[in-house]
């Protein structure tokens, strides 16, 4: 007779072979007077048998190259081949190749006039504008439609800031700025704490070819910044280094992900 | 975290994928985007927890954003083709297409218990955990998947009336 009675979790646990010693001997005692339940564990066993060769020859195909590019990540960077949907495994090879190689991709990639000019450009308004108290943006996060769709306006391509409310940062608002050649739009981020952030977009860098990851300090204000199809972006702010790279590689991937 | 125990488990959460979703490309979109959330988040990662849990997770959440996510609608079950990557040399192949039609016939939290137990053995207690759902529920999706998946697979036998169990 059952001391116990036999759950049907002990049942599935049975079957994957997983049901614990003490327990073995009663359930093997009822499966041997109760043929159809042996019959229907045998029956989930050998579903478990079906499935593991079923699928077991994806464990062995190839990887496909996009995947595969993970595994070098560097030569990759001088390729302009880039188009979706590999944009977003070459946001993966960017963040790889900046920690992998130290950061020296940058030295066989093209050094457009864009690049070299961003990171200044961007530390310039960070400065201006984030000590601001009654004015720091033009244009509010409440009125962030408003706000998206005038600066996608001028800028001539559509342009949603970033959310980085998952890394502490909310959206103040923004404001236009005069670039070099033409209209730049300024994000700004606060914290807490009262932090800023700046995330400054250029439409000038049509002519330039994408890069990877920068970073460059000037004066206090640290500055992330690269080239992406055409726009520059600088994310630039007085946080450390390892801090702004994460924000700036969440920046990144939201904006690859449109 | 470096970069080499990621690469390492492409094989495993592919496998998975491929069996969860069914389509290969959709699919390796999946991995892809499980491996650049992984590797966003490496510095949150402490290097002695088992990474396969952590990445199995990950992609259930992913997964779980796709089908919440207005606009893409799900495919009608039935029209799913399953690309298992079948090597048809046994008399077995035919059973195991079947097995793969109905597969796909299961709803998907179901399969995916069935998947997790089936392909990665993985425990009822960490299924749980990736699954972010009691080990109760895990269980007793388990038993209804198998189920379902047995009476898909034997048609012609009808419904099977279970015992009661005493």
């Amino acid at each position: 007779m059952t001391p116990h009675p036999i759950h049907e979790d002990e049942f599935q646990a049975w079957a994957d072979g997983r049901l614990p010693a003490e327990r073995q001997a009663q359930v093997e005692s009822y499966l041997e007077q109760h043929p159809d339940t042996r019959a229907r564990l045998q029956a989930y066993q050998a579903q478990n048998r079906a499935l593991q060769s079923l699928f077991q020859p994806v464990l062995e195909e190839d990887i496909p190259e996009h995947l595969q590019e993970l595994l070098r990540p560097a030569p990759l960077l001088r390729q302009r081949f880039l188009t979706w949907p590999w944009q977003s495994a070459a946001a993966v090879l960017l963040v790889l190749s900046g920690a992998l190689a130290g950061w020296q991709a940058h030295t066989y990639l093209p050094s457009p006039s864009l690049a070299a000019a961003l990171p200044r450009q961007a530390a310039i308004a960070h400065a201006v504008y984030t000590p601001e108290v009654r004015h720091p943006v033009e244009v509010g996060a409440d009125q962030e439609t408003h706000l998206a769709a005038w600066l996608s306006k001028r800028l001539g391509a559509p342009l949603r800031p970033p959310r980085l409310g998952a890394q502490g940062f909310e959206l103040v608002g923004g404001r236009l700025l005069p670039g070099g050649q033409g209209p730049v739009a300024l994000f700004m981020y606060q914290d807490g704490g009262g932090q800023r952030l700046t995330l400054y977009v250029s439409g000038e860098g049509s002519g330039s070819g994408d890069t990877s990851f920068r970073f460059s300090r000037e004066g206090d204000v640290s500055v992330f910044y690269w080239v992406d199809g055409g726009f520059g972006y600088a994310l630039s702010g007085t946080l450390d280094k390892a801090s702004l790279g994460t924000i700036a590689t969440q920046v990144y991937q939201q904006l690859e992900a449109r | 975290m470096e970069e080499a125990p990621l690469l390492a488990e492409i094989p495993r959460l592919r496998r998975y994928a491929r069996a969860l979703v069914g389509d290969r490309a959709a699919a390796d979109d999946l991995v892809q985007d499980t491996l650049e959330r992984a590797w966003s988040r490496r510095r949150s990662w402490q290097d002695d927890r088992p990474l396969r849990p952590w990445l199995f997770s990950i992609m259930h959440n992913l997964r779980l954003d796709q089908l919440r996510r207005p606009g893409i609608a799900p495919q009608p079950l039935d029209e799913r083709i399953p690309e298992p990557g079948t090597r048809p040399t046994q008399s077995d192949a035919l059973e195991l297409a079947d097995l793969a039609a109905a597969l796909y016939r299961l709803p998907e939290e179901q399969r995916a218990v069935i998947l997790l137990v089936a392909l990665e053995d993985m425990s009822y207690d960490a299924i749980a955990q990736t699954l972010a759902i009691p080990r109760g529920t895990v269980m007793s999706r388990l038993f209804r998947g198998r189920e379902h998946l047995r009476r898909l697979m034997a048609p012609e036998s009808g419904v099977t009336h279970l015992r009661v169990v005493p």
